[in-house]
């Protein structure tokens, strides 16, 4: 669902929020986007593009919210602005690496993603409440989808489960920037969803998943993070110029 | 792992073939809408979603191992399947029906 023109303009707090989750998505969707055509098996093809496309409508919702508030529109926020603005967690422009880092990274996305949007559809911003109202269905779905392989990977061969152990601590070091609360999230109160809420749930439904998976829960330190204040990691420039090339080559173009 | 294994289970380079039905919101029965390759039936079921109701809302789906299938073959047409037409010693054509007898 694609924010109507005649929306009502957010407030400058709503729209950043709206912006951080926006790009989360926009950024997700850009990496597992290159999984299309490189894929293991045609039928994972089509499930993670499926996945980059429901992650790309809720950026499209979420950026076109958030540009209401400045006069821009989504395609004028994806691709004209530069790292610095961009407002992703450092999970989202983690590298695909191989199949098990990438359900890896989706499992932590969506078990965050999903909690997050179910609490976000009792917002008092009524756009953001609709917006996430809609994704969580979505993400219900991809949640199911990455937990179904973390149990196979695990559970499969002892090459798919070192691979999966070594996707999983490659990536969880970045949630723990999902759950950090800063001036805005207290600013925004009922409007928005307090990331250190999410935590518990967080913590409980991953460790149910590992534990039928027989796997420790990753016990790594915190990465640094940043993302939320436009510091990101050494991969993002190059995610943007990819995404960002043909837009700024041409920028009155038109399909 | 799933206990719903298939007949051929998967091996390090092949993933049984699976056929889908679906039924959709308007439909009265499940219709066969393809085919696809999973680890097992719960991943077919998935696969299945992502594949085949893309498009159209459908409202159930069932997955079948392909390997489960019999079919009739092709080639047995004439034996198997003969049309009814010019059959009448096979109906009941020249039976009367005795008045006064409802819903007969």
């Amino acid at each position: 669902m694609a924010a109507r023109a005649g929306a009502a303009k957010p407030g400058e707090d709503v729209a950043q929020y709206a912006l951080r989750l926006g790009d989360d998505a926009l950024i997700l969707a850009q990496r597992l986007g290159h999984w299309i055509s490189r894929a293991p098996e045609l039928e994972e093809d089509v499930a993670l593009g499926n996945i980059a496309l429901d992650q790309l409508g809720h950026a499209r919702s979420f950026l076109t919210y958030a540009g209401g508030a400045w006069g821009k529109s989504e395609d004028d926020l994806a691709y004209f602005r530069r790292e610095p603005q961009f407002r992703s967690a450092h999970l989202f422009e983690q590298p695909n690496g191989d199949f098990a880092a990438t359900i890896a990274r989706q499992f932590a996305a969506a078990s965050y993603q999903f909690p997050l949007y179910r609490e976000l559809a009792h917002s008092s911003d009524p756009m953001l409440a609709a917006i996430a109202a809609k994704a969580v269905k979505e993400v219900d779905y991809h949640l199911d989808h990455s937990t179904q392989w973390v149990l196979r990977l695990a559970g499969g061969t002892a090459e798919s489960r070192r691979r999966m152990i070594a996707g999983l601590d490659l990536m969880w070091p970045f949630t723990g920037e999902l759950f950090q609360d800063d001036e805005l999230n207290h600013r925004l109160g009922a409007a928005g969803v307090l990331p250190s809420s999410l935590q518990g749930e967080f913590d409980r439904s991953t460790a149910e998943v590992f534990e039928a998976a027989e796997l420790a829960v990753p016990a790594s330190a915190m990465a640094t993070g940043g993302g939320r204040h436009g510091r990101h990691s050494e991969y993002l420039g190059y995610l943007l110029a990819e995404m960002q090339v043909l837009a700024r080559e041409y920028p009155t173009a038109s399909w | 792992m799933s206990a719903n294994a298939p007949d051929s289970a998967p091996t390090a380079h092949h993933w049984p073939l699976w056929e889908v039905f679906v039924r959709s919101n308007r439909g009265l029965s499940h219709v066969h809408a393809g085919s696809l390759h999973a680890p097992d039936s719960a991943m077919a079921l998935r696969n299945a979603r992502d594949l085949y109701t893309r498009r159209n809302e459908g409202v159930s789906i069932w997955v079948v191992p392909a390997a489960a299938i019999t079919a009739s073959d092709p080639d047995a047409k004439d034996s198997f399947f003969e049309s009814p037409q010019g059959k009448d010693y096979r109906h009941a054509t020249y039976y009367t029906k005795s008045e006064g007898v409802k819903h007969l």
